[in-house]
């Protein structure tokens, strides 16, 4: 007379919204990790000379290229919002006695996202 | 209406089956009421966990349509469109129909320390009265303190549901609940738990767990703020070796 236990199908992450919207969180890992390494090539091109360089921007402006770059900027912008929603939950500031509200740490987050966008978009394009 | 509810009696079947029952409709049941019901007019054979039918006792946790509840407080008026399928908690073994084995989480429970320690010496006489403790104190925890055991979390939980040695939600939580006490000086041998492999860092944040909770424990933020308090630990003890650690 042993206890029965329940097999975890392979599809469980289908079985519920929020499962699948996890998982799709974790994808997005891949690929911010793998435009970081994208980035590091690109920095060490540019260190090779003005040749290195222009070939890589010759590349980057294929479709292919731009197609894989906005996939990236939407899994990338997902990842983003999606832990910047959840950090109110995990940072716990206090002033005083008084909690400060989850909205505040939030925004304040995402008003220096929006601040530190707009300062290298200066320097990038004003350049 | 219908309620399709899961089925094992070891002593008569080697794998579960789902048994459907016919119980009338009515505005004010919750699907507890309906299993009474069942178990009262159609099948005794029926097992089941209950108890206060208040949501105080966390005893009647089930899945239904898939998703854990305390089974006294869902509505059939909920589900009235198709039928009602009940099993019992997901990630627990089975003993018997409705009827988890929930000896793995009572072990966790005793594991992780729930309950007030202090350091040598440290212990008050009876006769200075009580430790007193601020409103602020207390806010600290409370909400973490309102943990009935249900065990509602594991079942929305799909890490535990894949490695059962992970301590999961509740238990940390509870953990938590403890060392946030200003009473309380038993962080350090919690510590040995919470922060290892089968503790907080097995957490990878569905966030299921405070999703499902009848008592708004939100038992994912306890993990994800123990990570950082074990983070900082970390840090101390790597960059002030010499300092100690609070």
């Amino acid at each position: 007379m042993s206890p029965y236990h329940r097999p975890v199908p392979k599809t469980w992450w289908l079985k519920r919204r929020a499962y699948f919207l996890f998982m799709i969180r974790e994808l997005t890992s891949v690929f911010a990790a793998a435009y970081c390494a994208f980035l590091l090539v690109f920095i060490y091109k540019l260190g090779e000379g003005a040749q290195a360089y222009a070939s890589m921007i010759d590349l980057m402006q294929s479709p292919s290229s731009i197609v894989l770059h906005c996939v990236t900027l939407t899994f990338v912008l997902y990842h983003t919002i999606t832990w910047f929603n959840l950090t109110p939950k995990i940072m716990v500031l206090r002033v005083g006695e008084e909690r400060v509200p989850p909205l505040v740490i939030a925004g304040t987050i995402y008003a220096g996202w929006i601040v530190l966008s707009l300062a290298i978009a200066w320097i990038v394009l004003g350049s | 209406m219908q309620l399709e509810i899961f089925r094992y009696r070891p002593d008569r079947e080697s794998e579960p089956t789902f048994q459907t029952y016919e119980v009338p409709f009515r505005e004010d049941w919750v699907v507890l009421d309906a299993i009474n019901y069942i178990k009262e007019q159609i099948d005794g054979t029926l097992s089941y966990r209950w108890s206060c039918r208040m949501g105080v006792c966390g005893s009647c946790g089930m899945m239904v349509n898939g998703v854990p509840k305390l089974t006294c407080a869902v509505f059939l008026r909920d589900y009235h469109e198709g039928k009602i399928r009940v099993e019992p908690l997901s990630g627990f073994p089975v003993e018997r129909d409705l009827v988890s084995v929930i000896d793995d989480f009572i072990n966790k429970l005793k594991d992780i320390k729930a309950w007030i320690m202090r350091e040598e010496g440290q212990e008050q006489p009876v006769e200075e009265g009580e430790y007193l403790q601020t409103p602020a104190e207390l806010a600290r925890y409370k909400q973490y303190s309102m943990c009935i055991n249900c065990m509602l979390c594991y079942a929305a939980c799909p890490v535990y549901a894949q490695d059962s040695t992970f301590i999961g939600p509740a238990a940390i939580a509870l953990g938590q609940r403890y060392n946030m006490d200003s009473r309380d000086q038993g962080r350090d041998q919690r510590q040995e738990i919470i922060a290892s492999h089968e503790g907080i860092w097995e957490c990878t944040f569905v966030g299921e767990c405070t999703t499902v909770c009848p008592q708004d424990v939100d038992p994912a933020a306890a993990i994800q703020r123990a990570k950082v308090s074990s983070t900082i630990d970390w840090f101390r003890e790597v960059l002030v070796p010499w300092g100690k650690r609070k």
